[in-house]
Protein backbone atom coordinates (compact mmCIF):
# COMPACT_ATOMS: atom_id res chain seq x y z
CA UNK A 1 0.00 0.00 0.00
CA UNK A 2 2.62 2.53 1.03
CA UNK A 3 4.62 1.96 -2.09
CA UNK A 4 1.55 2.37 -4.19
CA UNK A 5 0.74 5.66 -2.49
CA UNK A 6 4.23 7.00 -2.77
CA UNK A 7 5.39 7.79 -6.25
CA UNK A 8 8.99 8.22 -7.18
CA UNK A 9 8.22 9.29 -10.72
CA UNK A 10 11.52 8.78 -12.51
CA UNK A 11 9.69 7.64 -15.64
CA UNK A 12 9.10 11.21 -16.76
CA UNK A 13 12.83 11.90 -17.08
CA UNK A 14 13.32 8.78 -19.18
CA UNK A 15 10.34 9.76 -21.31
CA UNK A 16 11.68 13.30 -21.79
CA UNK A 17 15.08 11.96 -22.85
CA UNK A 18 13.43 9.60 -25.30
CA UNK A 19 11.40 12.35 -26.94
CA UNK A 20 14.51 14.54 -27.11
CA UNK A 21 16.53 11.74 -28.74
CA UNK A 22 13.84 11.02 -31.34
CA UNK A 23 13.51 14.72 -32.15
CA UNK A 24 17.28 15.11 -32.39
CA UNK A 25 17.42 12.16 -34.76
CA UNK A 26 14.77 13.74 -36.98
CA UNK A 27 16.68 17.05 -36.97
CA UNK A 28 20.03 15.45 -37.80
CA UNK A 29 18.59 13.27 -40.57
CA UNK A 30 16.81 16.31 -42.02
CA UNK A 31 13.28 14.96 -41.75
CA UNK A 32 12.33 17.97 -39.71
CA UNK A 33 12.35 20.73 -42.34
CA UNK A 34 12.02 24.42 -41.53
CA UNK A 35 8.26 24.40 -41.88
CA UNK A 36 7.80 21.44 -39.54
CA UNK A 37 10.26 22.88 -37.08
CA UNK A 38 8.37 26.16 -36.93
CA UNK A 39 5.16 24.22 -36.27
CA UNK A 40 6.95 22.28 -33.57
CA UNK A 41 8.20 25.50 -32.00
CA UNK A 42 4.71 26.97 -31.92
CA UNK A 43 3.48 23.72 -30.40
CA UNK A 44 6.10 23.72 -27.64
CA UNK A 45 5.43 27.39 -26.85
CA UNK A 46 1.70 26.64 -26.66
CA UNK A 47 2.36 23.69 -24.37
CA UNK A 48 4.35 25.87 -21.97
CA UNK A 49 1.67 28.55 -22.03
CA UNK A 50 -1.19 26.09 -21.52
CA UNK A 51 0.50 24.13 -18.76
CA UNK A 52 1.35 27.32 -16.87
CA UNK A 53 -2.16 28.75 -17.30
CA UNK A 54 -3.57 25.43 -16.14
CA UNK A 55 -1.66 25.83 -12.88
CA UNK A 56 -3.43 29.16 -12.31
CA UNK A 57 -6.88 28.40 -13.72
CA UNK A 58 -7.20 24.63 -13.66
CA UNK A 59 -5.43 23.72 -10.44
CA UNK A 60 -5.82 26.83 -8.30
CA UNK A 61 -9.20 27.80 -9.75
CA UNK A 62 -8.31 31.42 -10.52
CA UNK A 63 -9.80 32.45 -13.83
CA UNK A 64 -7.15 34.49 -15.66
CA UNK A 65 -7.46 36.12 -19.05
CA UNK A 66 -4.11 37.84 -18.99
CA UNK A 67 -1.62 35.15 -19.88
CA UNK A 68 -0.56 36.84 -23.13
CA UNK A 69 0.53 39.82 -21.03
CA UNK A 70 3.07 37.73 -19.13
CA UNK A 71 4.21 36.13 -22.36
CA UNK A 72 4.87 39.53 -23.91
CA UNK A 73 6.97 40.66 -20.96
CA UNK A 74 9.15 37.56 -21.30
CA UNK A 75 9.37 38.13 -25.05
CA UNK A 76 10.37 41.79 -24.97
CA UNK A 77 12.84 41.44 -22.12
CA UNK A 78 14.49 38.45 -23.79
CA UNK A 79 14.62 40.31 -27.13
CA UNK A 80 16.15 43.45 -25.63
CA UNK A 81 18.82 41.50 -23.77
CA UNK A 82 19.76 39.09 -26.53
CA UNK A 83 19.93 41.92 -29.10
CA UNK A 84 22.60 43.53 -26.92
CA UNK A 85 24.33 40.25 -26.07
CA UNK A 86 23.83 38.16 -29.22
CA UNK A 87 25.34 34.96 -27.86
CA UNK A 88 23.90 31.78 -26.37
CA UNK A 89 24.60 32.95 -22.80
CA UNK A 90 22.93 36.25 -23.73
CA UNK A 91 19.88 34.34 -25.02
CA UNK A 92 19.67 32.25 -21.85
CA UNK A 93 20.12 35.34 -19.70
CA UNK A 94 17.35 36.97 -21.72
CA UNK A 95 14.91 34.07 -21.32
CA UNK A 96 15.50 33.83 -17.58
CA UNK A 97 15.41 37.58 -16.96
CA UNK A 98 12.24 37.82 -19.04
CA UNK A 99 10.64 35.05 -17.01
CA UNK A 100 11.66 36.72 -13.76
CA UNK A 101 10.28 40.05 -14.97
CA UNK A 102 6.98 38.37 -15.86
CA UNK A 103 6.91 36.69 -12.44
CA UNK A 104 7.59 40.04 -10.76
CA UNK A 105 4.73 41.71 -12.62
CA UNK A 106 2.59 38.67 -11.73
CA UNK A 107 3.35 39.30 -8.08
CA UNK A 108 2.57 43.04 -8.25
CA UNK A 109 -0.65 42.44 -10.16
CA UNK A 110 -1.67 39.29 -8.29
CA UNK A 111 -1.47 40.69 -4.80
CA UNK A 112 -4.42 43.08 -5.16
CA UNK A 113 -6.43 41.28 -7.87
CA UNK A 114 -6.40 37.73 -6.52
CA UNK A 115 -8.70 38.85 -3.73
CA UNK A 116 -11.32 39.17 -6.45
CA UNK A 117 -13.41 36.19 -7.39
CA UNK A 118 -14.44 34.59 -10.68
CA UNK A 119 -15.59 37.05 -13.31
CA UNK A 120 -14.07 40.04 -11.54
CA UNK A 121 -10.64 38.43 -11.56
CA UNK A 122 -11.04 37.58 -15.25
CA UNK A 123 -11.79 41.23 -16.06
CA UNK A 124 -8.94 42.49 -13.90
CA UNK A 125 -6.38 40.17 -15.54
CA UNK A 126 -7.73 41.09 -18.96
CA UNK A 127 -7.21 44.75 -18.08
CA UNK A 128 -3.70 44.02 -16.89
CA UNK A 129 -2.73 42.37 -20.18
CA UNK A 130 -4.14 45.34 -22.10
CA UNK A 131 -2.16 47.80 -19.99
CA UNK A 132 1.03 45.81 -20.59
CA UNK A 133 0.34 45.79 -24.32
CA UNK A 134 -0.27 49.54 -24.37
CA UNK A 135 2.94 50.15 -22.44
CA UNK A 136 4.92 48.19 -25.04
CA UNK A 137 3.09 50.09 -27.75
CA UNK A 138 4.26 53.41 -26.33
CA UNK A 139 7.74 52.67 -25.06
CA UNK A 140 10.67 53.94 -27.12
CA UNK A 141 12.92 51.05 -26.23
CA UNK A 142 10.42 48.50 -27.62
CA UNK A 143 9.99 50.55 -30.79
CA UNK A 144 6.24 51.09 -30.39
CA UNK A 145 3.82 49.67 -32.92
CA UNK A 146 6.56 48.74 -35.38
CA UNK A 147 8.06 46.44 -32.77
CA UNK A 148 11.48 44.83 -32.60
CA UNK A 149 13.13 43.23 -35.62
CA UNK A 150 16.20 41.09 -36.05
CA UNK A 151 16.17 39.41 -32.67
CA UNK A 152 19.02 36.88 -32.72
CA UNK A 153 17.78 33.31 -33.26
CA UNK A 154 19.07 30.73 -30.84
CA UNK A 155 16.13 28.37 -30.47
CA UNK A 156 17.06 24.91 -31.69
CA UNK A 157 15.58 21.55 -30.75
CA UNK A 158 17.85 21.19 -27.76
CA UNK A 159 16.79 24.46 -26.10
CA UNK A 160 13.19 24.04 -27.18
CA UNK A 161 12.84 20.56 -25.68
CA UNK A 162 14.85 21.51 -22.61
CA UNK A 163 12.61 24.46 -21.77
CA UNK A 164 9.40 22.63 -22.64
CA UNK A 165 10.15 19.54 -20.59
CA UNK A 166 11.50 21.58 -17.68
CA UNK A 167 8.31 23.63 -17.62
CA UNK A 168 6.08 20.57 -17.64
CA UNK A 169 8.12 18.69 -15.08
CA UNK A 170 8.57 21.60 -12.67
CA UNK A 171 4.90 22.53 -12.74
CA UNK A 172 3.89 18.90 -12.36
CA UNK A 173 6.33 18.55 -9.45
CA UNK A 174 4.87 21.63 -7.82
CA UNK A 175 1.35 20.27 -8.10
CA UNK A 176 2.44 17.02 -6.47
CA UNK A 177 3.83 18.79 -3.44
CA UNK A 178 2.27 20.11 -0.26
CA UNK A 179 2.28 23.60 -1.78
CA UNK A 180 0.54 22.39 -4.91
CA UNK A 181 -2.07 20.51 -2.90
CA UNK A 182 -2.77 23.72 -0.99
CA UNK A 183 -3.50 25.43 -4.34
CA UNK A 184 -5.81 22.62 -5.44
CA UNK A 185 -7.70 22.72 -2.14
CA UNK A 186 -8.43 26.41 -2.76
CA UNK A 187 -9.98 25.52 -6.09
CA UNK A 188 -12.07 22.84 -4.39
CA UNK A 189 -13.39 25.00 -1.56
CA UNK A 190 -11.68 28.17 -0.44
CA UNK A 191 -13.49 28.44 2.90
CA UNK A 192 -12.72 24.83 3.79
CA UNK A 193 -9.09 25.37 2.74
CA UNK A 194 -8.80 28.39 5.04
CA UNK A 195 -10.41 26.39 7.83
CA UNK A 196 -7.58 23.85 7.68
CA UNK A 197 -4.97 26.56 7.92
CA UNK A 198 -4.24 27.32 4.27
CA UNK A 199 -3.42 30.94 3.56
CA UNK A 200 -5.51 31.22 0.41
CA UNK A 201 -4.17 34.57 -0.83
CA UNK A 202 -0.56 33.46 -0.39
CA UNK A 203 -1.04 30.30 -2.43
CA UNK A 204 -3.09 32.02 -5.13
CA UNK A 205 -0.29 34.55 -5.57
CA UNK A 206 2.29 31.74 -5.58
CA UNK A 207 0.48 29.89 -8.36
CA UNK A 208 0.00 33.13 -10.29
CA UNK A 209 3.70 34.02 -10.02
CA UNK A 210 4.87 30.57 -11.08
CA UNK A 211 2.40 30.61 -13.97
CA UNK A 212 3.62 34.06 -15.04
CA UNK A 213 7.24 32.90 -14.85
CA UNK A 214 6.68 30.07 -17.31
CA UNK A 215 4.56 32.26 -19.60
CA UNK A 216 7.61 34.55 -19.62
CA UNK A 217 9.80 31.62 -20.72
CA UNK A 218 7.38 30.92 -23.55
CA UNK A 219 7.58 34.58 -24.59
CA UNK A 220 11.38 34.46 -24.62
CA UNK A 221 11.39 31.38 -26.85
CA UNK A 222 8.87 33.05 -29.14
CA UNK A 223 11.00 36.19 -29.48
CA UNK A 224 14.14 34.25 -30.20
CA UNK A 225 12.62 31.86 -32.71
CA UNK A 226 10.37 34.20 -34.70
CA UNK A 227 12.94 37.04 -34.39
CA UNK A 228 10.43 39.87 -34.42
CA UNK A 229 7.91 41.18 -31.89
CA UNK A 230 4.95 43.53 -32.17
CA UNK A 231 2.46 44.49 -29.43
CA UNK A 232 -0.43 43.21 -31.58
CA UNK A 233 0.92 39.67 -31.20
CA UNK A 234 -0.06 39.71 -27.55
CA UNK A 235 -3.65 40.85 -27.66
CA UNK A 236 -6.75 39.44 -26.04
CA UNK A 237 -7.11 36.72 -28.67
CA UNK A 238 -3.83 35.08 -27.69
CA UNK A 239 -4.95 34.81 -24.06
CA UNK A 240 -8.14 33.21 -25.31
CA UNK A 241 -6.19 30.78 -27.53
CA UNK A 242 -4.26 29.59 -24.48
CA UNK A 243 -7.43 29.28 -22.44
CA UNK A 244 -8.99 27.21 -25.23
CA UNK A 245 -6.14 24.69 -25.01
CA UNK A 246 -6.54 24.45 -21.22
CA UNK A 247 -10.31 23.99 -21.33
CA UNK A 248 -10.10 21.57 -24.22
CA UNK A 249 -7.48 19.41 -22.52
CA UNK A 250 -9.25 19.45 -19.20
CA UNK A 251 -9.22 21.95 -16.37
CA UNK A 252 -6.74 20.52 -13.90
CA UNK A 253 -4.95 18.04 -16.14
CA UNK A 254 -1.42 18.80 -17.32
CA UNK A 255 -1.30 15.88 -19.72
CA UNK A 256 -4.65 17.12 -21.04
CA UNK A 257 -3.09 20.50 -21.84
CA UNK A 258 -0.21 18.82 -23.67
CA UNK A 259 -2.52 16.54 -25.64
CA UNK A 260 -4.88 19.38 -26.55
CA UNK A 261 -1.98 21.55 -27.73
CA UNK A 262 -0.74 18.71 -29.95
CA UNK A 263 -4.23 18.04 -31.27
CA UNK A 264 -4.86 21.67 -32.15
CA UNK A 265 -1.45 21.91 -33.81
CA UNK A 266 -2.30 18.88 -35.93
CA UNK A 267 -5.71 20.23 -36.86
CA UNK A 268 -4.39 23.61 -37.91
CA UNK A 269 -1.46 22.06 -39.81
CA UNK A 270 -3.75 19.81 -41.81
CA UNK A 271 -6.09 22.70 -42.49
CA UNK A 272 -3.17 24.77 -43.79
CA UNK A 273 -4.13 23.65 -47.30
CA UNK A 274 -7.56 25.30 -47.02
CA UNK A 275 -6.77 28.76 -45.69
CA UNK A 276 -10.26 30.16 -46.25
CA UNK A 277 -11.95 27.28 -44.37
CA UNK A 278 -9.31 26.89 -41.70
CA UNK A 279 -10.81 29.01 -38.96
CA UNK A 280 -14.26 27.60 -39.62
CA UNK A 281 -13.10 24.01 -39.26
CA UNK A 282 -11.06 24.90 -36.24
CA UNK A 283 -14.09 26.44 -34.56
CA UNK A 284 -16.33 23.54 -35.51
CA UNK A 285 -13.79 21.06 -34.12
CA UNK A 286 -13.77 22.97 -30.83
CA UNK A 287 -17.54 23.01 -30.58
CA UNK A 288 -17.78 19.30 -31.35
CA UNK A 289 -15.15 18.35 -28.78
CA UNK A 290 -16.81 20.48 -26.12
CA UNK A 291 -20.21 18.94 -26.80
CA UNK A 292 -18.88 15.40 -26.73
CA UNK A 293 -16.57 15.94 -23.77
CA UNK A 294 -17.60 19.02 -21.79
CA UNK A 295 -15.06 18.22 -19.08
CA UNK A 296 -12.25 18.41 -21.63
CA UNK A 297 -10.33 15.58 -23.24
CA UNK A 298 -8.78 14.39 -19.99
CA UNK A 299 -11.18 15.79 -17.40
CA UNK A 300 -9.01 16.22 -14.34
CA UNK A 301 -7.22 12.90 -14.83
CA UNK A 302 -3.59 12.54 -15.74
CA UNK A 303 -2.10 10.27 -18.30
CA UNK A 304 0.25 8.34 -16.07
CA UNK A 305 3.61 7.27 -17.41
CA UNK A 306 3.55 4.50 -14.83
CA UNK A 307 1.15 2.77 -17.15
CA UNK A 308 4.22 1.89 -19.16
CA UNK A 309 5.62 0.04 -16.16
CA UNK A 310 2.74 -2.31 -15.66
CA UNK A 311 -0.39 -2.60 -17.67
CA UNK A 312 -3.64 -3.38 -15.96
CA UNK A 313 -2.73 -1.53 -12.81
CA UNK A 314 -5.24 1.23 -13.23
CA UNK A 315 -4.88 4.27 -11.13
CA UNK A 316 -6.68 7.49 -10.53
CA UNK A 317 -4.77 10.49 -9.46
CA UNK A 318 -7.36 13.24 -9.48
CA UNK A 319 -5.94 16.71 -9.20
CA UNK A 320 -2.90 15.92 -7.18
CA UNK B 1 -10.29 25.31 36.00
CA UNK B 2 -8.32 26.65 33.09
CA UNK B 3 -10.31 28.02 30.26
CA UNK B 4 -9.47 27.21 26.66
CA UNK B 5 -11.99 29.54 25.09
CA UNK B 6 -13.59 32.62 26.56
CA UNK B 7 -16.23 34.46 24.53
CA UNK B 8 -17.72 37.71 25.80
CA UNK B 9 -20.65 39.74 24.54
CA UNK B 10 -20.30 38.36 21.04
CA UNK B 11 -22.67 40.02 18.57
CA UNK B 12 -23.26 39.85 14.86
CA UNK B 13 -26.08 41.13 12.72
CA UNK B 14 -26.78 40.76 9.01
CA UNK B 15 -28.51 43.88 7.80
CA UNK B 16 -31.32 44.30 10.28
CA UNK B 17 -31.22 40.72 11.51
CA UNK B 18 -29.49 40.18 14.85
CA UNK B 19 -28.14 36.66 14.30
CA UNK B 20 -26.06 36.56 17.49
CA UNK B 21 -26.58 38.96 20.38
CA UNK B 22 -24.27 39.43 23.36
CA UNK B 23 -23.35 35.79 23.73
CA UNK B 24 -21.06 34.82 26.61
CA UNK B 25 -19.62 31.37 26.70
CA UNK B 26 -16.51 29.57 27.80
CA UNK B 27 -14.97 26.15 27.52
CA UNK B 28 -12.72 24.57 30.12
CA UNK B 29 -9.87 22.37 29.10
CA UNK B 30 -11.03 18.90 28.12
CA UNK B 31 -14.72 19.71 28.26
CA UNK B 32 -17.30 18.54 25.77
CA UNK B 33 -19.96 21.21 25.56
CA UNK B 34 -23.14 21.31 23.51
CA UNK B 35 -24.59 24.31 21.71
CA UNK B 36 -28.27 23.81 20.91
CA UNK B 37 -31.23 25.86 19.80
CA UNK B 38 -33.98 25.87 17.21
CA UNK B 39 -33.36 26.43 13.50
CA UNK B 40 -31.99 29.86 12.77
CA UNK B 41 -31.01 30.44 16.41
CA UNK B 42 -27.50 31.56 15.43
CA UNK B 43 -25.46 28.46 16.24
CA UNK B 44 -23.61 28.21 12.94
CA UNK B 45 -23.09 31.96 12.97
CA UNK B 46 -21.34 31.55 16.33
CA UNK B 47 -18.98 28.99 14.76
CA UNK B 48 -18.34 31.30 11.83
CA UNK B 49 -17.46 34.09 14.23
CA UNK B 50 -15.19 31.84 16.27
CA UNK B 51 -13.32 30.67 13.17
CA UNK B 52 -12.94 34.07 11.52
CA UNK B 53 -15.28 33.50 8.60
CA UNK B 54 -17.29 36.48 9.86
CA UNK B 55 -15.89 39.37 11.82
CA UNK B 56 -17.90 40.10 14.98
CA UNK B 57 -19.66 43.45 15.28
CA UNK B 58 -18.94 43.51 18.97
CA UNK B 59 -17.44 41.35 21.67
CA UNK B 60 -14.26 39.42 22.29
CA UNK B 61 -13.07 35.90 21.70
CA UNK B 62 -9.98 34.74 23.50
CA UNK B 63 -8.19 31.48 23.10
CA UNK B 64 -5.82 30.19 25.76
CA UNK B 65 -3.14 27.81 24.73
CA UNK B 66 0.20 26.88 26.25
CA UNK B 67 -0.07 29.68 28.79
CA UNK B 68 -0.62 32.29 26.06
CA UNK B 69 -3.76 34.26 25.37
CA UNK B 70 -4.76 35.03 21.79
CA UNK B 71 -7.65 37.23 20.77
CA UNK B 72 -9.37 35.83 17.70
CA UNK B 73 -11.76 38.62 16.67
CA UNK B 74 -9.58 40.21 14.02
CA UNK B 75 -7.88 37.11 12.71
CA UNK B 76 -8.22 35.33 9.39
CA UNK B 77 -9.61 31.77 9.33
CA UNK B 78 -6.23 30.21 8.48
CA UNK B 79 -4.56 31.98 11.40
CA UNK B 80 -7.25 30.78 13.78
CA UNK B 81 -6.76 27.25 12.52
CA UNK B 82 -3.05 27.54 13.09
CA UNK B 83 -3.69 28.67 16.65
CA UNK B 84 -5.41 25.35 17.26
CA UNK B 85 -9.08 25.65 16.37
CA UNK B 86 -10.41 22.97 14.01
CA UNK B 87 -13.94 22.72 12.70
CA UNK B 88 -16.40 20.86 10.53
CA UNK B 89 -19.28 22.33 8.55
CA UNK B 90 -23.02 21.77 8.81
CA UNK B 91 -23.28 21.21 5.05
CA UNK B 92 -20.16 19.10 4.54
CA UNK B 93 -17.36 20.99 2.81
CA UNK B 94 -14.90 18.34 1.73
CA UNK B 95 -12.55 18.74 -1.20
CA UNK B 96 -14.90 16.65 -3.27
CA UNK B 97 -12.75 15.94 -6.29
CA UNK B 98 -9.70 15.01 -4.23
CA UNK B 99 -8.95 11.63 -2.76
CA UNK B 100 -9.69 10.77 0.84
CA UNK B 101 -5.93 10.74 1.43
CA UNK B 102 -5.45 14.20 -0.11
CA UNK B 103 -8.24 15.67 1.99
CA UNK B 104 -6.40 14.70 5.16
CA UNK B 105 -2.89 15.20 3.83
CA UNK B 106 -3.61 18.79 2.77
CA UNK B 107 -4.76 19.56 6.30
CA UNK B 108 -1.29 18.58 7.56
CA UNK B 109 0.42 21.24 5.47
CA UNK B 110 1.37 23.22 8.51
CA UNK B 111 3.92 20.56 9.48
CA UNK B 112 5.63 20.68 6.10
CA UNK B 113 9.04 22.31 6.25
CA UNK B 114 10.30 22.07 2.69
CA UNK B 115 9.99 25.23 0.63
CA UNK B 116 9.00 26.19 -2.86
CA UNK B 117 12.33 25.22 -4.36
CA UNK B 118 12.18 21.67 -3.00
CA UNK B 119 8.58 21.46 -4.19
CA UNK B 120 9.56 22.40 -7.75
CA UNK B 121 12.58 20.12 -7.99
CA UNK B 122 11.53 17.35 -5.59
CA UNK B 123 14.81 17.64 -3.77
CA UNK B 124 15.92 18.22 -0.20
CA UNK B 125 13.56 16.80 2.38
CA UNK B 126 10.70 16.51 -0.14
CA UNK B 127 10.66 12.72 -0.41
CA UNK B 128 11.12 12.09 3.29
CA UNK B 129 8.47 14.58 4.36
CA UNK B 130 5.98 13.37 1.76
CA UNK B 131 6.39 9.82 3.01
CA UNK B 132 5.85 10.97 6.58
CA UNK B 133 2.73 12.88 5.53
CA UNK B 134 1.27 9.77 3.94
CA UNK B 135 2.11 7.66 6.97
CA UNK B 136 0.54 10.15 9.37
CA UNK B 137 -2.54 10.54 7.17
CA UNK B 138 -3.05 6.80 6.92
CA UNK B 139 -2.75 6.46 10.69
CA UNK B 140 -5.45 9.08 11.15
CA UNK B 141 -7.68 7.53 8.49
CA UNK B 142 -7.39 4.19 10.26
CA UNK B 143 -9.12 5.65 13.31
CA UNK B 144 -12.12 6.41 11.12
CA UNK B 145 -11.84 3.13 9.23
CA UNK B 146 -11.22 5.06 6.06
CA UNK B 147 -7.71 3.80 5.35
CA UNK B 148 -9.05 1.21 2.94
CA UNK B 149 -10.60 3.99 0.87
CA UNK B 150 -7.60 6.31 0.82
CA UNK B 151 -7.50 6.58 -2.96
CA UNK B 152 -11.22 7.04 -3.50
CA UNK B 153 -12.56 10.47 -4.31
CA UNK B 154 -14.23 12.14 -1.34
CA UNK B 155 -17.42 12.74 -3.29
CA UNK B 156 -17.85 9.00 -3.83
CA UNK B 157 -18.00 8.17 -0.12
CA UNK B 158 -21.36 7.47 1.50
CA UNK B 159 -22.75 10.36 3.50
CA UNK B 160 -21.81 9.03 6.94
CA UNK B 161 -18.23 8.48 5.88
CA UNK B 162 -18.02 11.96 4.45
CA UNK B 163 -18.93 13.30 7.88
CA UNK B 164 -16.22 11.13 9.41
CA UNK B 165 -13.69 12.26 6.84
CA UNK B 166 -14.44 15.88 7.60
CA UNK B 167 -13.71 15.24 11.28
CA UNK B 168 -10.50 13.44 10.32
CA UNK B 169 -9.49 16.40 8.18
CA UNK B 170 -10.10 18.81 11.06
CA UNK B 171 -8.03 16.58 13.38
CA UNK B 172 -5.19 16.56 10.89
CA UNK B 173 -4.61 20.23 11.69
CA UNK B 174 -3.80 19.16 15.27
CA UNK B 175 -6.39 21.34 17.01
CA UNK B 176 -6.70 21.88 20.75
CA UNK B 177 -10.28 22.98 20.31
CA UNK B 178 -12.64 21.22 17.93
CA UNK B 179 -15.93 22.72 16.73
CA UNK B 180 -18.40 20.22 15.29
CA UNK B 181 -21.44 21.58 13.46
CA UNK B 182 -24.20 18.96 13.52
CA UNK B 183 -21.93 15.95 12.97
CA UNK B 184 -24.84 13.51 13.23
CA UNK B 185 -27.13 15.32 10.79
CA UNK B 186 -28.55 12.88 8.29
CA UNK B 187 -27.26 9.80 10.11
CA UNK B 188 -29.37 6.86 11.19
CA UNK B 189 -29.42 5.80 14.89
CA UNK B 190 -26.74 3.14 14.37
CA UNK B 191 -24.44 5.59 12.61
CA UNK B 192 -25.11 8.17 15.32
CA UNK B 193 -24.18 5.69 18.01
CA UNK B 194 -20.98 4.89 16.17
CA UNK B 195 -20.21 8.60 15.79
CA UNK B 196 -20.84 9.15 19.50
CA UNK B 197 -18.24 6.53 20.36
CA UNK B 198 -15.79 8.01 17.88
CA UNK B 199 -16.16 11.51 19.32
CA UNK B 200 -15.56 10.28 22.84
CA UNK B 201 -12.57 8.27 21.68
CA UNK B 202 -10.83 11.05 19.74
CA UNK B 203 -11.50 13.43 22.59
CA UNK B 204 -9.35 11.30 24.90
CA UNK B 205 -6.84 10.27 22.28
CA UNK B 206 -6.10 13.81 21.09
CA UNK B 207 -6.73 15.57 24.38
CA UNK B 208 -9.42 17.76 22.83
CA UNK B 209 -11.83 20.35 24.04
CA UNK B 210 -15.00 20.09 21.97
CA UNK B 211 -17.92 22.40 21.24
CA UNK B 212 -20.72 20.60 19.49
CA UNK B 213 -23.80 21.86 17.71
CA UNK B 214 -26.40 19.14 17.47
CA UNK B 215 -30.08 18.66 16.93
CA UNK B 216 -29.99 15.01 17.96
CA UNK B 217 -30.89 15.34 21.64
CA UNK B 218 -29.96 11.77 22.51
CA UNK B 219 -26.40 12.50 21.45
CA UNK B 220 -26.25 15.81 23.29
CA UNK B 221 -27.74 14.42 26.49
CA UNK B 222 -25.43 11.44 26.38
CA UNK B 223 -22.03 12.99 25.87
CA UNK B 224 -22.17 16.70 26.69
CA UNK B 225 -21.06 17.82 30.13
CA UNK B 226 -22.60 21.22 29.77
CA UNK B 227 -25.03 22.71 27.30
CA UNK B 228 -25.67 26.25 26.06
CA UNK B 229 -29.05 27.04 24.57
CA UNK B 230 -29.47 29.76 21.95
CA UNK B 231 -32.75 31.23 20.79
CA UNK B 232 -33.06 34.15 18.40
CA UNK B 233 -29.33 34.80 18.80
CA UNK B 234 -29.48 35.05 22.58
CA UNK B 235 -28.35 32.61 25.25
CA UNK B 236 -31.41 31.56 27.17
CA UNK B 237 -29.93 28.85 29.35
CA UNK B 238 -26.74 27.14 30.39
CA UNK B 239 -26.05 24.09 32.49
CA UNK B 240 -25.80 20.32 32.68
CA UNK B 241 -28.04 18.35 30.34
CA UNK B 242 -30.25 17.45 33.33
CA UNK B 243 -30.81 21.06 34.27
CA UNK B 244 -31.35 22.14 30.66
CA UNK B 245 -33.88 19.39 30.08
CA UNK B 246 -36.06 20.74 32.86
CA UNK B 247 -35.64 24.45 32.19
CA UNK B 248 -39.10 25.78 31.23
CA UNK B 249 -37.72 28.43 28.84
CA UNK B 250 -35.73 25.82 26.98
CA UNK B 251 -38.66 23.47 26.80
CA UNK B 252 -40.78 26.28 25.43
CA UNK B 253 -38.24 27.53 22.91
CA UNK B 254 -36.80 24.31 21.72
CA UNK B 255 -37.49 20.94 23.20
CA UNK B 256 -41.20 21.45 22.81
CA UNK B 257 -41.00 21.59 19.06
CA UNK B 258 -38.54 18.77 18.47
CA UNK B 259 -39.38 15.15 18.99
CA UNK B 260 -37.46 14.48 22.16
CA UNK B 261 -35.74 11.13 22.37
N1 LIG C 1 -24.29 35.24 5.66
C1 LIG C 1 -25.51 35.54 6.12
N2 LIG C 1 -26.21 36.57 5.60
C2 LIG C 1 -27.45 36.88 6.06
N3 LIG C 1 -28.07 36.22 7.03
C3 LIG C 1 -27.44 35.18 7.60
C4 LIG C 1 -26.13 34.77 7.17
N4 LIG C 1 -25.75 33.71 7.91
C5 LIG C 1 -26.78 33.45 8.73
N5 LIG C 1 -27.78 34.32 8.56
C6 LIG C 1 -29.05 34.36 9.32
O1 LIG C 1 -28.73 34.36 10.68
C7 LIG C 1 -29.66 33.55 11.42
C8 LIG C 1 -28.91 32.51 12.17
O2 LIG C 1 -28.42 31.54 11.25
P1 LIG C 1 -27.55 30.30 11.67
O3 LIG C 1 -27.15 29.63 10.43
O4 LIG C 1 -26.48 30.74 12.57
O5 LIG C 1 -28.61 29.42 12.46
P2 LIG C 1 -28.43 27.98 13.11
O6 LIG C 1 -28.70 28.12 14.54
O7 LIG C 1 -27.14 27.39 12.73
O8 LIG C 1 -29.64 27.20 12.42
P3 LIG C 1 -29.73 25.69 11.90
O9 LIG C 1 -30.10 24.86 13.07
O10 LIG C 1 -30.83 25.75 10.90
O11 LIG C 1 -28.43 25.34 11.32
C9 LIG C 1 -30.63 33.00 10.40
O12 LIG C 1 -31.79 33.81 10.41
C10 LIG C 1 -29.91 33.13 9.11
O13 LIG C 1 -30.80 33.30 8.03
MG1 LIG D 1 -26.53 25.83 11.57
Amino acid sequence: MMNRLFEKGRMKYIFALLVFAIGQLLVVTGYLNDYLFSTLTTLCINIILAVSLNLITGFTGQFSLGHAGFMSIGGYVCALISMRIPTVPGFLLGVLTGALAAAFVGFIVGLPTLRLKGDYLAIATLGMAEIIRIIFLNLKITNGAAGLNGIPQFVDWMWLSLFTFSSIILISNFIRSAHGRACVSIREDEIAAESIGIHATKYKVTAFVIGAFFAGIAGGLYASYFYFLRPTLFGFSRSIDILVIVVLGGIGSLSGSVIAAILLALISTYLQAFPELRMVFYAVALVVIMIVRPQGLMGSKELSLDLLKGFGRKRQRGGS
Amino acid sequence: MNKVLDVRKLSKSFGGLAAVTAVNLHLNKGELVGLIGPNGAGKTTCFNLLTGIYEPDKGSISLHRDGQEYSLEKRKPHEICRLGVGRTFQNIRLFRDLTVLDNVRTAMNRTVKYGLFSALFHIGSYHREERELIEKSMELLKIFELDGKALELAKNLPYGEQRHLEIARALATEPALLLLDEPAAGMNPAETAQLTRTIEWIRKRFDLTILLIEHDMSLVMKICERVYVLDYGMLIAEGTPEVIKNNPRVVKAYLGEVAYA
